[in-house]
């Protein structure tokens, strides 16, 4: 059984258990959806002396910070407990793209080429990390949710703002991997 | 101790983010280039099952654990915010590998450069609840 748990699961095992949590959330009185936290976060240090938008009683949103939480945990039991030391299979083809690209692909979950604690105190990974989080911070707030709270629940909630937002996600994820990361590595 | 099952929950989720590599920066590269149906899979079986259960959630009208009956609020309208807003958010989804919640687990996987993404994030959404009201939504 453990042997089982600590290889990776398969795409319908691991699709079907992020709708048992989104159920579950419902179940428990809430609504699926993480980027919030960004916002709540803001709220907490005292945004909302500057900007409405951060003026809300942000205790009301503690339990999704208890959900962080857990899941900074359940990565660390993941990569510590759960994990059978296999390296990633990425497909042969994506591997060879990131070649070009000049990133070697090391069977881990992230290439630490660009993930290595080193990359905070050079210039270019410094930009590249604060950057990345900067346009999914905006952005997946602008968009008013990201990939749980609109890929997930908004697209399982037939609702059509969460359907193009996705299309925006794609769109901006295609520019990305096609036309800036030539540019950028 | 009402808190700790969304701990469990975030727990849980943190190991299924991890076990099915849906935080892994090479497997969203696999997904953008469309070399892999497993991010597709794993999103679409998510979404599969989601609408039968909310279907039946609504049809039944369901109650949770208080009791009350299962209300899921509706997106606000509007697809400027959606095309532009989730450009946006795509683009950093594709450059880091994450979306926020990743970001976290990653941050527990042992990457501890996460957390300047996270900072950045945070500054993201902050730049945007000041600016909010001089976007097109």
């Amino acid at each position: 059984m453990l042997e089982l748990i600590q290889a990776p699961w398969p795409w319908y095992v691991s699709g079907a258990l992020i709708s048992l949590i989104m159920i579950l959330m419902f179940f428990f009185g809430k609504t699926f959806g993480f980027s919030s936290n960004f916002r709540t976060l803001c709220a907490a240090c005292g945004a909302g002396k500057k900007a409405k938008f951060f003026d809300f009683d942000w205790k009301s949103q503690q339990w999704n910070l208890l959900f962080l939480i857990g899941s900074v945990i359940g990565g660390y039991l993941s990569a510590n407990y759960l994990n059978n030391g296999q390296p990633l299979q990425l497909a042969e083809s994506t591997v060879a793209d990131l070649k070009s690209l000049g990133i070697t692909f090391d069977g881990q979950m992230n290439p630490l080429q660009l993930f290595g604690i080193e990359n905070l105190f050079n210039l270019k990974g410094f930009l590249t990390l604060l950057g990345g989080g900067l346009l999914v911070g905006f952005g997946s707030r602008y968009a008013g949710g990201c990939t749980s709270g609109h890929a997930i629940t908004g697209l399982s909630n037939l609702q059509w703002p969460s359907l193009i937002a996705v299309i925006g996600f794609f769109i901006g994820g295609l520019a990305m991997t096609h036309l800036f990361f030539p540019l950028i590595f | 101790m009402k808190g700790l099952k969304f701990i469990i929950a975030g727990i849980f989720f943190g190991i299924v983010m991890s076990k099915s590599e849906a935080i892994s920066w090479y497997r969203i590269q696999e997904m953008f280039r469309f070399q892999s149906f497993h991010m597709y899979g794993i999103i679409g079986t998510a979404v599969a099952i989601g609408v039968i259960s909310i279907f039946f959630i609504k049809k039944y009208q369901l109650k949770d654990i208080e009791g009350k009956v299962i209300v899921i609020p509706d997106k606000e309208k509007g697809w400027k915010k959606g095309i532009f807003g989730g450009t946006i958010f795509g683009m950093g989804w594709a450059l880091t590998g994450a979306c926020p919640g990743p970001m976290f687990v990653n941050l527990g996987q042992g990457y501890l450069a996460f957390l300047l993404i996270i900072v950045g994030a945070t500054i993201g959404t902050y730049a945007y609840g000041v600016f909010k009201d001089k976007l097109p939504h």
